[in-house]
Order: C-alpha cells, then structure tokens, then sequence
C-alpha cells in the first residue's frame, strides 16, 4: 500500500504550509499581506479536506471542500472590498 | 498496483507544491512578489490533489469522482478575481501611505 505512506507525507507538507501561512498572517507588515495569508491558509485547509478524504477512501467530505472553497472566496473579497472603500455593501 | 503509483505521486507533487507556495508566502521580500507564491498552491497543489483523489474514490464508485473537479474548476475561477481584488487593494493602501507621509516621499505609485 504505496498511499499509507504518501497520505500522511502529504498531510504534513500541507500542515507545515498551513505553519507557514500561519506565521505570514501573524507577521504580515501590511493588511493586504494578511488577507493574502488568510486565502492561502483557506486554500491549504482544501487540500486537507481533500487529503481526509483520500486518506478515509470515501467521497464524503467532498461537499465540506467545496463549502470552504466557497465561503474563503466570499471572505477574501469581502475583506478586500473593505481595505478599498471602507465599506463592504454600499 | 499502476493506480496506487499515480495516487502517491499526484498526492506527493500536490503536497510539494502546497508547501512551496507558502514557503513563498513566508520568504519572499515584497507583497506583489508574495502574491505569486500562494497561486502555484492554488493551481498546482490543490489540482493534483483533486486529481488523486479523482483517480482514488473515482476508480471505485463510478460517476462520483468527477464532482471532485468541481473544487478544481472553482478554484481557477476564482483565483484571478481574488488576485486582481488583493492587488488592488494593495495598491490603494500603498497610495494612501504615501499620502499620509507627505507628498514627494518616495517613488509615485504605479498605474493611474
């Protein structure tokens, strides 16, 4: 079973990315720098979903991808949206 | 035992870039440099993840890998609007600093 080894190095790499991410969004000088960290941070927490779902051999987790696919998306912009006007429904 | 290979080494190059695109993240000197990195975790690293996972779960139960691609497709749909929002307002709080600062310091902000 050549993915009982290939499951658990990849969950690593994408936790020590999410490490990585993590230290960007504490550290980031400027605000657009941490909600960049914040869209990476969503996109690494796909891949693990993801990644559970190969590791569990099962299709269910897939909605939960794709749900924090979406809600990262509407948050980044709405983050955005903010830093450019002040405002984020006008 | 072909599909098992192809599995590991899908889930490994994802991982790899996953991890690379936030080193860069983490490494690189500027913002607009900082964005490249964490658009090769979005592309690469979570398609060839979402390609593992199609080639694990799909290659058993027929017709339900292909809902996977879904993530993928978002994701690139997606990526260009968040980049082109992030820069933007980025540019507008380089352009508010500089106007805070006074006028003459430093180079003028690009575009306009």
């Amino acid at each position: 079973m050549l993915t009982t080894f290939a499951v658990p190095a990849a969950t690593g790499m994408v936790a020590l990315a999410m490490a990585l991410s993590l230290w960007r969004l504490v550290r980031g000088p400027s605000r657009p720098d941490r909600i960049l960290a914040l869209d990476t941070l969503n996109v690494n927490a796909i891949a693990l979903v993801m990644l559970l779902d190969i590791g569990l051999g099962t299709a269910v987790y897939f909605e939960a991808a794709l749900i924090v696919a979406m809600m990262g998306f509407v948050g980044t912009v709405a983050l955005c949206k903010f830093l450019l006007s002040g405002d984020i429904i006008e | 035992m072909p599909g098992e290979i192809l599995v590991s080494l899908l889930l490994l190059v994802g991982g790899g870039f996953t991890l690379l695109g936030s080193v860069g993240l983490a490494r690189l000197p500027d913002f607009f440099t900082r964005m490249h990195g964490p658009t090769k975790a979005t592309t690469l690293g979570v398609g060839a993840i979402v390609l593992a996972s199609l080639a694990h779960v799909g290659a058993r139960e027929d017709g339900a890998g292909l809902r996977e691609l879904a993530i993928t497709l978002f994701l690139f749909i997606t990526a260009p609007v968040t980049a082109h929002l992030l820069s933007k307002a980025a540019l507008a709080e380089a352009r508010r600093r500089d106007a805070a600062q006074g006028a003459g310091a430093g180079a003028p902000p690009p575009g306009e």
